[in-house]
């Protein structure tokens, strides 16, 4: 069974349009990410999935019904806000039971979901605590259990990390992929990093300007980008782009190839001057400017290449991409 | 001398006092008391940073002394006193202890205004903190929100005597057979056609039409804080709350009304302070006859119409007594709500 069906939903405020034709399907058990620019409407989506804005119009299926006209707690949903929305007057028990009060569940019930949810979390010696005698990381768990304890057929997360300092970031990361595995729940999140998108999603979906680019598993888009956006999207730092004219006189594509392709290459036929070169260790990225063009290569292992220094650069024919002027790849 | 010049020289000189006062003060602080130079230049800065604080807030300090500070001392000494005039016409203050609190407790109006303030205490911020939370919550969302607002606090701009002066209006009746100009009785009469009632001598009931005109003007003062804090309520505590399955009901009562608390109580005990003062309604209206006298309407009778200084200046006492707790308080929750 799909956990989710969106049905060509489109979602305009007035005059604006800011989803277009949405077709989606999410599989029961399946991690699926939203990504995309800020302003792509991912998060709109994710509240029209959620029953929090309408869809103007289009079909949206959890688990089968059809829930257009069901408001959001009727829906089998639960959503994980970005900036965690704990009730600050309640206590963490208070916050994680409300929902399942409002269901009208037993005390027994209440009681047992709770602690099963925050065993999972480690949160069993805060209950009674209030949000703001809460670390960042611990409220982001507790809006986490808040979601678990209504075993919803369908986990919406918007941002929820973009909250949280980098080395948390990444903590949280693992725990929700833990999660995701531990719970088998189907689960939609939306981010615009495209790290997180690529370390958590069974399929990713890349949103711009209201329209679904492309729809696949992580490496089904990294390694097949439908166009150029897609290609650039995803992967850091980022593939470059620059004018077939380069290489082959006339050709008027754009090529794309992606940091890691290129290489040292004194027959390579991209010469390059060194703008900068950022030395991590294990790699070592250069960036350097050909004809007016930035292209980075990023280099395995440790390289003593120096600012100003001209490097040439080449790659394997298999490995670049071309694209048409409208983006298309080709 | 023209007044208006008069009064411009008056303007020049208390600004120019005020910028000769820190300004002088301050250089003689620097470069005579303790100069930033010479063998101890550092304590020197420290020390004048130390009694700069003070300078500035002396002439605060000095007035506050004086209008405030020493009014009260006064006051207290004078509800101890008795104003006698001797034999050869002069008068002179004889301490009597307590007698002029025993003398307040033995009058039945001083009850009374005890009474009637302990009950505008409870109804005015009752119900004005109520209908200000109702206010900012049904003009939150409305297109036309904002001129609704507008029209709720104008109420704040008048003042308590233009109130209870457009209210007496409201409240006034006619002999019967004319035409009632009071709206409540034009609409009583025409419906009931019975004759017109004088509002504001129905005992018990008129303290209540005296009440619900502070309650107009206060409406707007709670809706104008409470709006502000309904508006810094995170939207997504709502949303989680609507996905929790809240009710519009629970969403106000258990999700935005908690979470406001701090400025509800804030609100509701500012309202106290001014219902303890509150003379100006009663005054105007109905001066505290038919059984609505308050306390500082009290105190003005005993002290400018009956001319005893004594009990004026106790009950004086009282209304302090009873106010400087609950201004503690509302100072205190203030500061708490601003961290």
């Amino acid at each position: 069974m799909t956990a989710l069906t969106l049905t060509n939903v489109n979602k305009s405020f007035g005059e604006v349009h800011v989803l277009k034709d949405i077709n989606i399907e999410v599989e029961e058990g399946e991690f699926v990410v939203f990504v995309g620019p800020s302003g792509c409407g991912k998060s709109t989506l994710l509240r029209v999935i959620a029953g929090l804005e309408d869809a103007t119009s289009g079909e949206v299926h959890i688990g089968g019904d059809l829930v257009n006209n069901t408001p959001p707690s009727k829906r089998g949903i639960a959503m994980v806000f970005q900036s965690y929305a704990l009730y600050p007057h309640l206590n963490v028990f208070k916050n994680m039971s409300l929902a399942l009060k409002q269901e009208k569940q037993s005390k027994a019930v209440i009681n047992e979901r709770v602690a099963k949810a925050s065993k999972m979390l480690n949160l069993e010696d805060y209950l009674e605590r209030y949000p703001s005698e809460l670390s960042g990381g611990q409220r982001q768990r507790v809006a986490i259990g808040r979601a678990i304890v209504r075993e919803p057929k369908l986990f919406l997360f918007d941002e929820p990390l973009s909250n949280l300092d980098a080395a948390l970031r990444m903590n949280t990361r693992l725990e929700i992929a833990n999660l995701h595995d531990t719970l088998a729940a189907s689960m939609i999140y939306v981010t615009h990093d495209q790290t997180e998108a690529m370390t958590l999603a069974d399929k990713i979906v890349v949103l711009r300007d209201g329209r679904v680019e492309q729809i696949g598993s992580p490496m089904e888009l990294y390694n097949n980008p439908v166009n150029q956006f897609v290609a650039g999207f995803l992967g850091s730092p980022a593939m470059n782009f620059m004018p077939a004219g380069f290489v082959s006189e006339g050709d008027p594509r754009t090529i794309g190839v992606r940091p890691e392709d290129l290489r040292l290459q004194d027959d390579g036929g991209l010469s390059a001057t060194v703008q900068h070169v950022e030395h991590l260790g294990g790699d070592t990225n250069v960036i350097a400017e050909a004809k007016g063009t930035q292209i980075t290569a990023r280099l395995f292992g440790q390289h003593a290449i120096n600012q100003g220094q001209t490097v040439t650069l080449g790659y394997a024919p298999e490995r670049a991409y071309y694209f048409d002027k409208e983006g298309h790849r080709v | 001398m023209h007044p208006a010049f008069a009064g411009l020289v008056t303007i020049v000189i208390g600004v120019g006092g005020c910028l000769c006062y820190f300004w002088l003060s301050n250089q003689f602080l620097d470069k005579v008391l303790f100069p930033a130079k010479g063998p101890n230049a550092g304590r020197n800065i420290n020390r004048a940073n130390l009694i700069r604080p003070w300078l500035f807030l002396f002439p605060a300090l000095f007035a506050l002394s004086l209008y405030l500070a020493y009014p009260v001392v006064e006051t207290i000494r004078l509800s101890l006193t008795e104003r006698v005039t001797q034999t050869d016409g002069t008068t002179v203050y004889e301490f009597v202890g307590l007698k002029n609190y025993a003398q307040m407790s033995s009058d039945p109006k001083f009850w009374e205004a005890m009474f009637n303030n302990m009950f505008w205490l409870i109804v005015v911020p009752a119900l004005s903190t109520a209908f200000g939370l109702l206010a900012a919550q049904l003009t939150d969302r409305i297109s036309w929100g904002n001129i609704a607002k507008s029209l709720i606090f104008m109420p704040m701009a008048i003042s308590f005597v233009g109130a209870a002066v457009i209210w007496k209006l409201i409240y006034d009746a006619r002999p019967p057979d004319t035409s009632q100009i009071g709206v409540v009785n034009a609409i009583y009469v025409g419906l009931t056609g019975n004759d017109p009632v004088q509002l504001l001598t129905v005992p018990f009931w008129n303290n209540f039409f005296l009440m619900i005109v502070l309650v107009w003007i206060q409406t707007g003062f709670a809706m104008v804080i409470l709006s502000a804090a309904l508006r810094g309520i995170p939207e997504e505590t709502i949303e989680a709350a609507i996905v929790d399955g809240a009710n519009p009901f629970q969403i106000f009562f258990k999700i935005k009304m908690p979470q406001i608390m701090g400025t509800i109580v804030v609100v509701w005990t500012t309202i106290t302070l001014v219902v303890l003062k509150v003379f100006d309604i009663v005054f105007a209206m109905t001066n505290g006859q038919w059984g609505t006298q308050v306390l500082a309407n009290y105190m003005y009778t005993q002290l400018f119409v009956s001319r005893d200084w004594g009990v004026g200046s106790a009950s004086a006492m009282v209304i302090m007594l009873l106010v400087t707790p609950i201004l503690i308080w509302n100072v205190r929750n203030a500061r708490k709500e601003m961290r």
